[in-house]
């Protein structure tokens, strides 16, 4: 049973919620979409009337955008850096997932706590960190500026803590039984491990695995010193911010790009998904 | 069909030492990986910083430039979280307590700030509500001024710091269940007097966790507040771009970012201190960062 003013309050409740998520969210997503995409709303001095407003879209402009020279070398850096590391990640997260789950060792409290660093410290911080340590002015002497690698180490670093902590929860569920079994029957670790212990982390893996893609390509912060001003060093995310800073005739370039990188994230946070959900369903026939 | 008895199997007894060689070289990729990607660099920070003496570190803090930055970052903050924090609270017994039409649609909205670039969101608040935007012109008229300003950098702020006290409430809220709040009622408390004598203690580590890392991402928010600040000296800086400006100045104020970076390194060492000490109080809580 429920009061009037109780379902008022419910009802007044959504309504301000998704006022708030359409103002900083919605309507700027749509925003995006709309000048990616060249659509144009017209309104014609009546500002928010909806009802008085025609639109005209343009497609080709959209294509231009994000298929010329430079828009496409962003892109496909930012995907296959990207893809290399969530790779490397997903396996090294699984490495260190099985050694603060199954191993003791004096320090492993300081590890557990400094995997979560990256994900704790704001993004211009590595961004700093990153460029004096491996910048041209390195004290290690390994100077990564202007690299596909410096941006690789930067992208390492910020999504180790989704590769690890993905995996790890899974892990520590396992009762280590089945493992067990698998060697009481005599077979080795890594047999052991590539068919009792990998097909059951495989949901997880896979989850971490479109994490850190997600969070690699779209991060900015980390990258955006060490990338320096170089054409094939510019990612996709400092490519849409170059755009925007050459100004006006520039933003629907921006948007553009940002629509296809919204795509491509999506279709993979959309099939990674999928994929850890048709292991697990095998998994538990 | 049969039911089968499982006799219980006696634990397996390990010899420890082979076990510590079977596992020793797995650890050893564990701690160099990390050490290396993780450690060095910020080992480096605070050797650097500490190589700076605390002296030039404090006259670098207390610059015209960075104060403003830093009064900045705390005004925002004191803005967005709490904010965040209601629409939290409000969206996480929404979605753990009631089913209505939109649901899904509703849960998926408060992912998609940290599901895409921050740039991306900088760029889209832009495109809404900057002059040349669709609503920009009636916004402008009207005398609001959202972007290359303070309100702007409010809005960034606060959608990529949306899900965080959501996340971290809903599993505590939907596994305590509603048998108190419903005793409650039939006593008579009112709506407001359950959700503070009732609901709001039973999650309060889960929310302090929350609230930890919705502070921790607004003040370290970079790319999307780098769009829409514009970038105004003294005016629009929060404390991560007065870093990045520090860096892009023709020379370097190499002291200056440095000094910054310490400062905000230091506060996020603090909130993962402070989560870690939530986590081992409520078990339920785990590093959710998706």
């Amino acid at each position: 049973m429920r009061t009037l003013g109780g379902v008022l309050g419910i009802f007044g409740g959504s309504a301000l919620l998704m006022g708030y998520l359409s103002l900083i969210v919605l309507i700027p997503i749509a925003a995006v979409a709309a000048h990616g995409l060249g659509i144009t709303v017209h309104t014609n001095g009546w500002g928010l009337a909806f009802w008085h407003w025609t639109g005209t879209t343009d497609f080709s402009a959209f294509w231009t955008n994000v298929t010329n020279a430079t828009a496409l070398r962003a892109i496909w850096l930012s995907i296959w850096l990207s893809l290399a590391v969530a790779a490397v990640n997903a396996v090294l997260g699984v490495v260190i997932a099985l050694v603060l789950v199954r191993d003791t060792f004096p320090g492993k409290r300081l590890l557990e706590g400094v995997i979560d660093l990256p994900f704790a410290l704001p993004t211009i911080v590595a961004g700093v960190v990153i460029v004096y340590l491996y910048g041209q002015a390195s004290p290690v002497h390994v100077n990564l500026y202007e690299t596909w690698m410096g941006l690789f180490v930067a992208l390492l670093f910020v999504t180790l803590p989704f590769s690890v902590r993905a995996v790890q929860p899974v892990l520590e569920s396992f009762d280590g039984q089945a493992e067990d079994a698998s060697r009481s029957l005599g077979a080795g670790g890594i047999r052991t491990f590539t068919s009792v212990l990998l097909p059951s982390l495989l949901p997880a893996i896979l989850t971490g695995f479109g994490l850190a893609f997600a969070r690699a390509i779209g991060e900015f912060g980390s990258i955006s010193l060490i990338s320096g001003g170089l054409g094939r060093t510019t990612p996709a995310s400092a490519y849409i911010y170059n755009l925007f800073s050459d100004g006006i005739p520039y933003y629907s370039a921006a948007a553009a790009v940002s629509v296809a990188l919204l795509v491509i994230s999506l279709f993979l946070l959309a099939s990674t998904g999928f994929a850890s959900t048709r292991v697990q369903r095998r998994l538990s026939q | 069909m049969t039911t089968s008895v499982i006799a219980p199997v006696a634990e397996p007894v390990r010899n420890r030492e082979t076990n510590t060689r079977r596992r020793l070289p797995l650890r050893l990729i564990a701690v160099v990986y990390v050490a290396l990607l993780i450690g060095l660099p910020v080992g480096f920070l605070f050797g650097k910083a500490f190589g700076l003496g605390i002296g030039t570190f404090w006259r670098q803090i207390t610059e015209p430039g960075a104060l403003d930055a830093l009064e900045l970052s705390a005004k925002v903050a004191a803005i967005v979280v709490p904010v965040n924090t209601v629409v939290g609270i409000g969206a996480g017994l929404l979605l753990a307590r009631r089913r209505f039409p939109g649901k899904r649609l509703l849960d998926l909205t408060f992912d998609v700030p940290i599901a895409i670039s921050p740039i991306i969101i900088g760029l889209s608040l832009f495109l809404a509500y900057s002059r040349i935007g669709a609503f920009g012109p009636w916004l402008f008229k009207h005398g609001f001024m959202l972007v290359f300003s303070v309100p702007g950098i409010v809005l960034a702020t606060m959608a990529v710091s949306l899900p965080y006290v959501l996340r971290s409430i809903v599993p505590v809220l939907v596994e305590i269940g509603e048998t108190q709040e419903q005793a409650a009622r039939t006593l008579g408390a009112g709506m407001w007097r359950r959700l503070f004598t009732i609901t709001l203690p039973a999650i309060r580590w889960a929310l302090l966790y929350g609230i930890a890392l919705t502070l921790a991402r607004t003040l370290g928010e970079f790319g999307a507040v780098l769009i829409v600040s514009g970038n105004v000296t003294d005016k629009t800086q929060t404390l991560p771009i007065y870093i990045y400006d520090a860096w892009d100045q023709v020379p370097t104020n190499d002291a200056g970012a440095f000094a910054g970076a310490v400062l905000l390194a230091v506060i996020s060492i603090a909130v993962l201190v402070v989560l870690s000490i939530l986590r081992a109080r409520e078990r339920r809580l785990r590093v959710d960062i998706a």
